[in-house]
């Protein structure tokens, strides 16, 4: 199994949004190879003609008349925003990405 | 006096009825336990005021969303976040049987962990020993219903989060199966497998909160209508019923001796009922469970964490920075390590190049599971296992090694795995710490599980009052 070097962990981190300290960087690798060392033994079994399963029920789809019904309010969708001007979430400009 | 330690939802709910005592008393006895104790013992995040009425105290595991209460899920990245609606199965409660919630209970962080010591706003203690874990991830329901500070509560199970708690502190809890109890409003982990239950001190009680809570919701597109209604259970034989025992389950080198024997008294009460006690065997189940939902679980958690970035809701980092910036300092400032760890995994499990390895992989050992316990009960109504593999662990004995907590959940996950529901029932002490023993059952056999587990309970007649509270 491949160990995740600094190099992979730091993209791993980036493709999820989270700025690791360096201290982070060397315990959580480290935590992390011994975690995937662990989980690998599920590529042990040999299921090439296994189907996978992403739901554990079986049902298919679920549809509801278009009707409108109660929703929330501006207010209340903006009750917990950490900053708003008028009726939008106010972010920081965009970096570079 | 109300002993709150001593009385069921069942027995309040009487007195109540027959006007022996009034809602604001019932309340204020909770109170006042709530004051005499958590100040040890740490079950409640935040404790409520009376809204009034005369419907029962009900304690909400803090990863339920509660309109006007703050809900923080144990971390800090929803500290100070009050939801502007209810959970459905908090509506459900307020709405059905005027139920008033009490407090939110404490976790961990997210719901993930077995201990609650991830919880960013510290750890919950046992009650019958205050040097030793509640179990996790929903500790502090577990703990709160076992010390007298709530006749009951709402968890959340994703891979034995109500049933591994309830083992360790001595009461009844039931995972559901997948779709019979709305998620709308939960703080979702991981999606394929979350479900929300009922913790309690009876199996009465255990299973009137779940007819409260279950049934299919317009809001939640995975949930379905119950084959059948709930019935509290009253039986107290077990004629004709077929209980497996899973041999791996009960003879893991694992277990603990204590928690061994007192499953092979409860097999034989199970006998001595009149069920049909047969061996069966899960080894996919035991020996692959644990790896596969140690990635699906991360997996989905890295996906739905992915909405804590200081936007809509929860902290910000104050320390400023461009939109990118804003993201990744407000999530490392947000998430504790457990949550970090889970996202790095599962991020990493669904990244090209390994998705088929990692994540394709753990789908393809999830049909296995099921196929496995699909098998099993072809032969047997029931299976009969320990939930934990050990009574209850010292605080701080396994928080440095992440695979050492991983494996409480050894028995609890792979039933978890498989969509299907789990009672656990107190089935004594070992060495003054309860032990719990899971009972799984196919899909929707939850009425099946009561009556098992009732007819269990009486025979076993386990105090569920903590030996160090007992006057």
């Amino acid at each position: 199994m491949p160990e995740i070097d600094r190099e992979t962990l730091l993209h791993v981190a980036q493709l999820a949004r989270l700025e690791l300290r360096e201290e982070e960087l060397e315990r959580l690798g480290n935590q992390l190879n011994d975690i995937l060392a662990a989980v690998s033994k599920v590529s042990e079994l040999d299921l090439t003609d296994v189907p996978p399963t992403s739901h554990p029920l079986d049902v298919v789809n679920v549809w509801d008349e278009d009707e409108p019904h109660a929703c929330l309010t501006v207010e209340e969708a903006l009750a917990n925003a950490p900053e708003r001007e008028g009726n939008f979430f106010k972010v920081p400009p965009g970096g570079s990405e | 006096m109300i002993d709150t330690l001593r009385l069921t939802a069942y027995e309040a709910a009487k007195l109540l009825r027959e006007k022996q005592i009034t809602g604001a008393e019932l309340w204020e006895a909770y109170r006042r336990a709530i004051d005499e104790r958590d100040g040890e013992l740490h079950c409640f995040l935040h404790v409520c005021d009376d809204p009034g009425g005369d419907g029962l105290p009900l304690a909400v595991k803090d990863v339920i969303g509660t309109k006007g209460i703050p809900t923080t899920a144990g971390s800090k990245i929803l500290e100070g976040y009050i939801p502007v609606y209810d959970a459905t199965v908090v509506q459900r409660a307020k709405e059905n049987h005027g139920l008033r919630v009490l407090g939110k209970t404490n976790t961990d962080e997210f719901a993930m962990g077995s201990s609650t010591e991830n919880s960013a706003y510290g750890p919950t203690r046992n009650p019958w020993d205050p040097t030793r874990v509640p179990g996790g991830s929903g500790g502090g329901s577990a703990a709160a219903v076992s010390a007298g500070l709530a006749p009951w509560a709402l968890g959340s199970d994703t891979g034995g989060s109500i049933k591994q708690p309830s083992a360790l502190c001595g009461n009844v809890g039931l995972r559901p199966t997948y779709g019979t109890v709305s998620r709308y409003g939960a703080v979702a982990f991981a999606s394929s497998l979350d479900q929300i239950g009922p913790v309690a001190k009876t199996v009465t009680d255990c299973a009137f909160l779940y007819s409260v809570i279950a049934g299919r919701d317009r809001n939640d597109s995975t949930t379905v209508e119950l084959p059948e209604q709930v019935r509290i259970p009253d039986r107290v034989d077990l004629k004709g019923v077929r209980i497996g025992v899973p041999t791996e389950f009960t003879e893991h080198e694992a277990i603990q001796p204590g928690v061994r024997d007192r499953i092979h008294e409860a097999i034989e009460h199970a006998r001595a009922l009149g069920a049909e006690i047969g061996e069966c065997s899960l080894p996919l189940s035991l020996e692959y469970g644990l790896p596969c939902y140690y990635l699906i679980a991360p997996a989905e958690a890295s996906s739905n964490l992915a909405r804590y970035d200081g936007v809509r809701f929860g902290h910000r980092t104050p320390h400023g920075g461009d939109r990118l910036e804003m993201y990744t300092r407000t999530r490392d400032e947000g998430f504790g390590d457990e949550p970090k760890r889970r996202i790095l995994v599962g991020t990493y499990a669904l990244s090209a190049g390994y998705y088929d390895a990692y994540y394709g992989q753990a789908q393809k050992v999830r049909t296995m599971l099921i196929r496995e316990h699909a098998a099993a009960f072809e032969r047997f109504d029931v299976l009969l296992t320990p939930t934990s593999p050990t009574t209850a662990f010292e605080l701080g004995s396994k928080t440095a090694d992440p695979i050492a907590m991983y494996l409480n959940d050894l028995l609890t996950i792979p039933s978890c795995m498989a969509g299907l529901p789990g009672l656990n029932v107190p089935a004594g002490l070992a060495d003054g710490m309860p032990v719990g023993l899971q009972l799984i059952g196919p899909q929707f056999s939850e009425n099946r599980l009561f009556e098992v587990g009732y007819a269990l309970e009486q025979a076993i007649g386990f105090d569920y009052v903590p030996t160090r509270y007992r006057t």
